[in-house]
C-alpha cells in the first residue's frame, strides 16, 4: 500500500495544492482513504493528520470508511422525488438486500443519497460507481442489479439504454438524454470549432478581445451577471508574476444541467473560449472545475483536450502566436455545491475545504495561489468564442435593453418537455411556460433554490438580470404539488447539507427554520412562527457567499408568494403553542423501563 | 510611514493607517466592534459574522476588510445590533453552554458578549446536540459542546513546521474542531496553555489547573465586554 | 396597595434558585409587606387556592409531574418567571440530552458504581413514578414563559430588583454585575 501511495504523491511532485487529486488517486486504487494513509499523507505533505482529515471530511463523495464494491448513489432531488424516487429506492432496497446508507455484508453493493446529480430532465437518476442512469423504474432497478449480480460490467450494462448525441459515444457510454429543446444563437450548429483561434487570434490584440467582450455586454451566465469584459479587464490589469483562467464546471444549483449538455455536445467552444480568455488576460493556464457527478465525461473531455494540443489550439505558441503559451487541466470535484462559488471553487483547486473567501480581495487580484484569477462559467466561455467570431454587435441585437444576449434554460418539472431552451433575454414565464408545455402550473421555481418561488401573479415578469435573473434552473410545479412538502423542505434539507459551515449563520440558521417549517407542517404552528421565519432569517443576510445569504430564500419566497398556504396550516384558535407534545416525548422511556404510558387529562 | 486613510463610523471621523482593518482603526479609535473569531496576529476570516458592519449599503466584516479613504461605515445601528445579538443567541442554542459548570466562565467572550447584549434566554430553540469531549492528549481537554468553530484555535497553535494542531472536520451544521491525534499527544504544556487562552470559550481546557480565579474577579464580572474600548 | 399573589415551585432543579431568594436577607421583611405566598414550598402550600399574579419556576422539566406542575403553574399564574439556568435552559439535568434514555437508565440503575442496593436489577417502572421525557426541556419550551432571571442560582439582588419592579410596576433597570448565568 505504501508503495502505491508514495507513487501516486510523486506523480503530484509532492504537491499539497494537489490534495484533491492525490485523495481521488488513493480512493480509486485503495477504495477508501483510511485513517493510517492519511497520516501517511500527512508526513509526506508536511501537514498533520487532522489537516488532512479536514479535506477529506468535506466532500460528499471521499470516504474514509470502507465502500462497497459497486456503490449508489440515488439522487434526492425534488424532481426525482416527484417522479418516482420512494418506488425506485424500494426497488434498489429490495434488490440489493440492504436500506439506504448501508452496505450489503458482502461488500458487494452500497446504496446512498446524493444531493442534485444535474438530470433534472431525466428523473430519478442515481450515480452508480461514478456512472449515470436515468429514467430509473423498479423494473429498470431490478434489471441492472440482476446483471450486476451475473457478473455484467456497468459498462455493457449501460449500452442497453445509452442516451443521444455523443452521450453514446465509446468514451461517454452515458445513460444520459440531452434534451436540447430549442437552440439559439450559441447552440446553432453553425460554428466550425477552433476557428476564432485558429484564425483571428494571431491577428488581433489582447485589448481588441476585452474590447469587443466589453462591447457586447455580456454578463455572466452563472447566476451573478458580473460584466464578463469587466473582469477581464480587471484581470489582464492586475499585478502577479502568472494569471489563470478558471472554468466553473461545478453546475450543482439543483435544477440545472445546462453546463452538462455544453460539455457534452460543445466542449470544443468551451475550451476555446478559454483559450481567448486566456489570450485576452495574458494568462498560461486553464482550468475546468469539473463536478464530481459528472465525471462520467472526464475521459470525453481530456481526449477533446489531447486533440487541441496536437492541433497547436493549447501549448506553446499556441496557433502559432509567439510567447501565447496556454494549457487547460481539468480538476475533478468531490461533492460539494459550495464549490460552485467561485473562492470556494479556488480553495478547493488548491486542495482545501470549500470555504468561500472573504472579499476583497476578489479573484482577479487574489485567486488561484494568490494569482489574478479569472472565473467564468461555462455558457460564459462559449458564447464569448461566437461573440468575438461575430462581433459585438450581432450579439447586442439579442435579448432586451438590460440583458442582451441569449440565455440557455434548464427547464424540468412537471411540463411536457424537460430539457435544454436556449432563449433570448426578455421572455416571460408565461411564455416559459407555454413553451415546455406546462399546464395546471402551481408555481416556477426559478434560478434554483436559491432563487425564488412564484406563482401565478408573476408569471408577467420577464427573465433578466433587473427582473428575474437567473442561471438557468427552472423547475415547474403543478397543482397536485405539496409545495411546502415536496419542494421548499426539501430545498432547505438541501441548503443545510450543503453549507460549509464557516459562518455562524448559514451553520445554523437553515437548521433553526427547519424546526419551524417542520412545526408549522405537523399542524403545531401558530402565526408568530410565520412571522418569526420571516424576521429570523434576515441575519443570513451577513453571512459570506452567496448560498449563506439564500439560504433561507426556499421558505422566505414560498411565505412571501405562498403565504396562503402557511395560513390555512397554521392554528386559529391558539396564538401561542410551544411546540411540545408530552404523550410522544415519554414513548421511549415507558418502553425501556417496560410500562404503559398514563395521562392524566385535566 | 504609512499612509493615513480618514474614515467614518457612525459618523464619527477615524484617522487611521491605511491596510488595517476596520476592526483595528475602530479599536484604536475608542470604537467598539463585537468580534469573535478575530484574533490579533492571525489572518482574519470572518468566519462568526459578529463584526458584522455595513458600507455602501452592503454588509461586510470589519475584521476581514480594510480601511479605505471616504468609508462610511454603519455600526452600532438598530439593525446591526439585532442581527449580532441573534448570532450569540444561534452560537449558545448550537451548542451546549452550560455556563455554570465551565471553566471558562466569567473569562468568556461568548458569555460576555451575551451579558453586553443582555441575552436573558435565546429566541431560539435550543438543539442539545450529541457532541464529544476528547481528553486523550496529556495536557489539554477539547470540549466539542462549547466550540463556536471561530478556527482561532486552528490558524494560531501551530508547529514550527507550520503543522496545524487543531482541525476542522465534516461541513455545515456537522462541523466540528478536532485536535490532531499525534500532535495532541506531543503538545507541550506551554502550548496547551496558549490553546486554552487562544479560545474565546471552554471549548480548549488545560488540564492542572481549574477554576483558579473566584467568581467576582474574572475578567467579566464588573464590567462588560469592549468597556476598556467604548468611549 | 393591595399584595400580589405569590407561588412558587422547584421542578428538575436543586432548589438553590429557592435558596437564593432567601438570600435577600432582610428585605424579606420588606417583600412579606408586598406579598403574599400561595402555592410554594416557602409555605408548603401544596395546591393554588386562588388566581395568581407571579408565578416563579425553578428548574426545567425531565418528566411528566415537572410537566403537570408546569402547566397548572401557567393556568392559575398571570405571570410566569424562569428563574435560574435550569428552568432557562434545562441546566445540569440537560447534560443527558442526546443520550439515549436507555443508556442512562442502564448506567443510573443498572450499571453504574453505585447501583449495588438495586438487588433485583430493574428499571422502576410503577404507575404511580412520573414518566421521564426524551430529553430535558426548558420552561419555555413547555409552555409560555414570560419573564427570565439568569444564573446558577440567580443572584439575590437580581431576584429582588426584577420582584420588585413587577409589583410596583416601575420600570427594571438591571445592574450590569447581577445578571449572570453562572
Amino acid at each position: 500500500m505504501k508503495d502505491r501511495i508514495f507513487k501516486i504523491i510523486s506523480k503530484y511532485n509532492g504537491d499539497s495544492s494537489r490534495l484533491m487529486d492525490i485523495l481521488h488517486d488513493i480512493q480509486d486504487t485503495e477504495g477508501y482513504i483510511a485513517g493510517d494513509i492519511m497520516g501517511l499523507l500527512a508526513d509526506l505533505l508536511s501537514l498533520s493528520a487532522a489537516q488532512v482529515e479536514e479535506t477529506v471530511s468535506f466532500y460528499h463523495f471521499y470516504s474514509d470508511k470502507p465502500r462497497a464494491k459497486v456503490n449508489i448513489y440515488l439522487n434526492d432531488s425534488v424532481t426525482a422525488n416527484m417522479f418516482g424516487r420512494a418506488e425506485v429506492l424500494k426497488a434498489f432496497e429490495d434488490a440489493c438486500g440492504i436500506s439506504e446508507g448501508e452496505v450489503s455484508e458482502d461488500g458487494q453493493l452500497g446504496l446512498f443519497s446524493t444531493s442534485c446529480i444535474g438530470m433534472n430532465d431525466q428523473e430519478p437518476a442515481a450515480l452508480i460507481n461514478d456512472k449515470v442512469f436515468t429514467r430509473l423504474t423498479p423494473y429498470r432497478v431490478s434489471q441492472i442489479i440482476a446483471d450486476l449480480k451475473s457478473g455484467k460490467s456497468l459498462d455493457e450494462i449501460t449500452v442497453e439504454s445509452c442516451g443521444d448525441g455523443k452521450n453514446a459515444l465509446p468514451e461517454v457510454n452515458a445513460t444520459v438524454y440531452n434534451n436540447i429543446r430549442r437552440k439559439g444563437a450559441l447552440l446553432n450548429n453553425d460554428y466550425p470549432f477552433y476557428s476564432v483561434v485558429r484564425d483571428m487570434l494571431p491577428n488581433i490584440s489582447s485589448e481588441e478581445i476585452i474590447d469587443i467582450v466589453s462591447e457586447s455586454n455580456i454578463r455572466g451566465r452563472g447566476g451573478a451577471g458580473f460584466p464578463t469584459g469587466l473582469k477581464w479587464k480587471f484581470g489582464s490589469k492586475a499585478r502577479g508574476e502568472r494569471r489563470f483562467i478558471i472554468c466553473n464546471a461545478d453546475e450543482g444549483e439543483p435544477g440545472t444541467f445546462k453546463d452538462r449538455v455544453l460539455l457534452t455536445e460543445y466542449p470544443e467552444m468551451v475550451f476555446e473560449g478559454m483559450a481567448v480568455a486566456g489570450y485576452a488576460v495574458g494568462a498560461d493556464l486553464g482550468l475546468l472545475y469539473l463536478r464530481y457527478e459528472y465525471k462520467y465525461l472526464l475521459n470525453y473531455l481530456n481526449g477533446i483536450l489531447d486533440n487541441m494540443r496536437k492541433n497547436n489550439y493549447l501549448g506553446t505558441n499556441v496557433a502559432g502566436i509567439e510567447d501565447f503559451n496556454f494549457d487547460i487541466r481539468i480538476q475533478l470535484g468531490a461533492g460539494a455545491y459550495i464549490c460552485g462559488e467561485e473562492s470556494a471553487l479556488i480553495e478547493s483547486l488548491e486542495g482545501k475545504r470549500g470555504e468561500p473567501r472573504d472579499k476583497p480581495p476578489f479573484p482577479v487580484e487574489k485567486g488561484y495561489l494568490n494569482l489574478p484569477t479569472i472565473v467564468n462559467n461555462v455558457e460564459t466561455l462559449a458564447t464569448v468564442v461566437k461573440i468575438v467570431k461575430n462581433g459585438a454587435d450581432w450579439f447586442n441585437k439579442l435579448g432586451n435593453k438590460d440583458s442582451v444576449g441569449t440565455k440557455v434554460l434548464s427547464i424540468s418539472g412537471d411540463c411536457r418537455f424537460p430539457g435544454i431552451y436556449e432563449v433570448e433575454w426578455g421572455m416571460t414565464i408565461s411564455e416559459v411556460l407555454a413553451m415546455c408545455g406546462a399546464t395546471e402550473v402551481q408555481a416556477i421555481q426559478v434560478g434554483g433554490p436559491s432563487g425564488a418561488l412564484i406563482g401565478k401573479k408573476d408569471f408577467g415578469r420577464e427573465l433578466s438580470y433587473s427582473d428575474l435573473p437567473t442561471g438557468g434552473s427552472m423547475i415547474v410545479f403543478n397543482n397536485s404539488r405539496n409545495l411546502l412538502r415536496e419542494v421548499v423542505l426539501n430545498f432547505t434539507n438541501f441548503f443545510i447539507e450543503e453549507s460549509c459551515g464557516s459562518c455562524s449563520t448559514c451553520r445554523n440558521m437553515p437548521y433553526v427554520l427547519r424546526e419551524k417549517l417542520l412545526k408549522i407542517l405537523n399542524g403545531r404552528g401558530v402565526k408568530q412562527d410565520v412571522e418569526d421565519i420571516l424576521q429570523w432569517a434576515k441575519v443570513l443576510n451577513v453571512s459570506r457567499c452567496g448560498l449563506g445569504q439564500t439560504a433561507a430564500n426556499p421558505i422566505v419566497s414560498s411565505i412571501r408568494n405562498f403565504r396562503h398556504l402557511y395560513d390555512a396550516l397554521v392554528q386559529k384558535e391558539v396564538d401561542y403553542d410551544s411546540g411540545f407534545d408530552l404523550e410522544s416525548s415519554v414513548l421511549e422511556s415507558c418502553k425501556v423501563v417496560g410500562r404503559q404510558p398514563i395521562f392524566h387529562h385535566h | 510611514m504609512a499612509n493615513k486613510v480618514k474614515i467614518k463610523i457612525d459618523g464619527k471621523e477615524i484617522i487611521t493607517d491605511e491596510g488595517k482593518t476596520i476592526v483595528e482603526a475602530a479599536r484604536e479609535n475608542g470604537v467598539f466592534i463585537p468580534t469573535l473569531c478575530n484574533f490579533a496576529g492571525a489572518l482574519p476570516k470572518g468566519c462568526c459574522r459578529m463584526c458584522t458592519i455595513k458600507i455602501n449599503n452592503r454588509f461586510m466584516t470589519a475584521c476581514t476588510t480594510p480601511a479605505a479613504s471616504g468609508m462610511e461605515v454603519e455600526n452600532h445601528t438598530p439593525e446591526i445590533e439585532e442581527f449580532r445579538k441573534s448570532i450569540i443567541e444561534l452560537l449558545f442554542v448550537s451548542g451546549n453552554h452550560f455556563c455554570p459548570s465551565c471553566e471558562k466562565s466569567g473569562n468568556c467572550e461568548l458569555q460576555a458578549l451575551a451579558y453586553r447584549y443582555q441575552m436573558m434566554v435565546p429566541r431560539f430553540p435550543y438543539d442539545f446536540p450529541m457532541k464529544s469531549v476528547d481528553g486523550t492528549a496529556p495536557f489539554i481537554i477539547k470540549d466539542q459542546n462549547r466550540c463556536i468553530l471561530c478556527k482561532r484555535c486552528i490558524k494560531t497553535i501551530k508547529d514550527e513546521q507550520g503543522r496545524h494542531y487543531f482541525a476542522f472536520k465534516e461541513r455545515g451544521h456537522k462541523l466540528e474542531v478536532i485536535l490532531d491525534e499525534q500532535m495532541g499527544k506531543e503538545m507541550s504544556r506551554a502550548l496547551a496553555r496558549k490553546a486554552m487562552e487562544n479560545c474565546p470559550v471552554g471549548s480548549i481546557i488545560y488540564k492542572e489547573i481549574g477554576f483558579a480565579e473566584p467568581i467576582g474577579t474574572r475578567k467579566y464580572d464588573k464590567m462588560p465586554i469592549g468597556s476598556e474600548i467604548d468611549n | 396597595m393591595e399584595k400580589k399573589i405569590i407561588a412558587t415551585t422547584s421542578l428538575a432543579g436543586c432548589f438553590g434558585c429557592h435558596m437564593s431568594i432567601l438570600d435577600i436577607d432582610e428585605r424579606i421583611l420588606d417583600l412579606i409587606e408586598l406579598v403574599e405566598f400561595n402555592k410554594s414550598p416557602v409555605d408548603d402550600i401544596k395546591t393554588f387556592t386562588k388566581p395568581v399574579d407571579i408565578g416563579i419556576v425553578e428548574g426545567g422539566c425531565c418528566n411528566s409531574e415537572n410537566v403537570e406542575v408546569l402547566r397548572s403553574f401557567r393556568k392559575n399564574c398571570k405571570i410566569l418567571i424562569s428563574l435560574g439556568e435550569c428552568a432557562i435552559m434545562g441546566g445540569l439535568p440537560a447534560l443527558r440530552n442526546g443520550i439515549p434514555i436507555e443508556e442512562c437508565l442502564r448506567e443510573a440503575y443498572l450499571e453504574g458504581p453505585t447501583v449495588g442496593l438495586n438487588t433485583t436489577k430493574i428499571l422502576p417502572n410503577d404507575d404511580e413514578l412520573p414518566m421521564l421525557l426524551d430529553k430535558v426541556y426548558p420552561c419555555h419550551e413547555v409552555v409560555k414563559v414570560d419573564y427570565y432571571l439568569p444564573g446558577c442560582p440567580p443572584r439575590a439582588d437580581l431576584i429582588w430588583d426584577a420582584l420588585v419592579a413587577l409589583i410596583t410596576g416601575n420600570e427594571l433597570a438591571l445592574p450590569y454585575e447581577v445578571v449572570k448565568f453562572d
